[in-house]
């Protein structure tokens, strides 16, 4: 059974990838879709950041991934690079871990 | 004092015979392929998190293999580790996946790819590619972005996987914490370049995190992620104006 999730899910992952790159480009010639999909990015990486620092299936939580964000909100103002900020993060978590 | 001006104004590196391509071809190259780096600790994150939730090793590899778009993947090891229905598995990688089209729609002018190399080059249709390409100063440099990035991730995250996938019985408290909070870093990262040049993208973004925090426990994990994609009416709302 986890076979076959595996499986579709991967099919249909890479068909939404294709049709992008496949779609006729026209329909990015209306200048408010075009600026519509340049946008949806940042919603969606948005998005994602807080649910995957913020929640655990669908309740709402405060943890030591809280911390390690805010330690790579802080390393990414200093410029650090993409590297380091993961490595900060990390760090930043496992030693709050630690300390609670 | 011409030449002082200029040196002050950096365009010495213009001066040289083919400088300023050099210099963008180096820095396009390094920071591609840094994200393949970076990406392993990410890697080692999911191939952990997909064992621990029920998966085999060789499960595990063929979703990093085949699905090949983190967040997606994630999403379904979650859905089953939590004891959901497969269909809700399903459908959560897609609803999440379904952004790589947007990416793919928004990549497809300036890659320009036809036949084989198209179904290949689609593979590669995910976040830190597209924000990697989409960052690049002209099309032949975004094009080099996506090909690097695109080659260094497909490596880092697979390799990355088995190993999260071998080793996640050997990790401690600690470093699991550690592997959790490298994910949203991750994506805060992908997302900085957006909100350090445009306000328009950081009214959207600040939109699309307010969603999906108010979504969360409302609707199926995944959905709320889609849903904030409702944010970019936000910048139609602020042009008008």
């Amino acid at each position: 059974m986890i076979w076959t999730v595996v499986l579709v899910a991967s099919l249909c992952c890479y068909l939404l990838k294709y049709i992008g790159l496949a779609a006729p480009p026209a329909i990015l010639e209306r200048p408010a879709v075009r600026r519509a999909v340049e946008l949806v990015p940042a919603a969606l990486l948005a998005a994602l950041v807080v649910v995957q620092a913020f929640t655990d299936g669908s309740a709402l939580v405060l943890d030591a991934r809280a911390a390690g964000l805010g330690a790579a909100f802080l390393a990414l103002l200093l410029r650090a690079p993409f590297l380091l900020v993961l490595l900060v993060a990390g760090g930043t978590a496992a030693l709050v871990n630690g300390l609670a | 004092m011409p030449a002082r001006a200029a040196r002050r104004r950096g365009l010495t590196a213009l001066d040289r015979p083919g400088g300023a391509a050099e210099d963008w071809r180096r820095r396009t190259v390094r920071d591609s392929l840094s994200v393949g780096l970076a990406v392993g600790l990410y890697g080692a994150a999911f191939g952990a998190a997909a064992t621990s939730a029920g998966l085999s090793v060789l499960q595990t590899c063929a979703l990093s293999l085949l699905m090949f778009t983190g967040a997606s993947q994630f999403a379904l090891v979650g859905v089953l580790g939590a004891g959901g229905a497969p269909v809700a598995a399903v459908a959560s990688a897609v609803l999440l996946g379904a952004r790589n089209t947007l990416y793919g729609l928004r990549l497809a002018a300036p890659l320009d790819v036809r036949g084989f190399r198209r179904a290949v080059a689609a593979h590669a249709v995910i976040d830190e590619t597209t924000a990697m390409a989409l960052a690049a100063p002209t099309t032949a440099a975004l094009r080099l972005a996506y090909a690097v990035t695109g080659l260094s991730l497909f490596l880092g995250w697979n390799l990355s996987t088995l190993a999260g996938a071998l080793g996640s019985g050997l990790l401690g408290d600690s470093a699991q914490v550690a592997l959790d909070a490298v994910v949203p870093a991750a994506f805060l990262a992908l997302l900085w370049p957006r909100l350090r040049h445009s306000g328009t993208d950081r009214v959207v973004a600040a939109g699309g995190a307010l969603i999906a925090l108010v979504l969360t426990p409302v609707v199926a994990p995944g959905l709320q992620v889609m849903l904030a994609a409702a944010a970019v009416g936000l910048a139609f709302v602020g042009s008008r104006r």
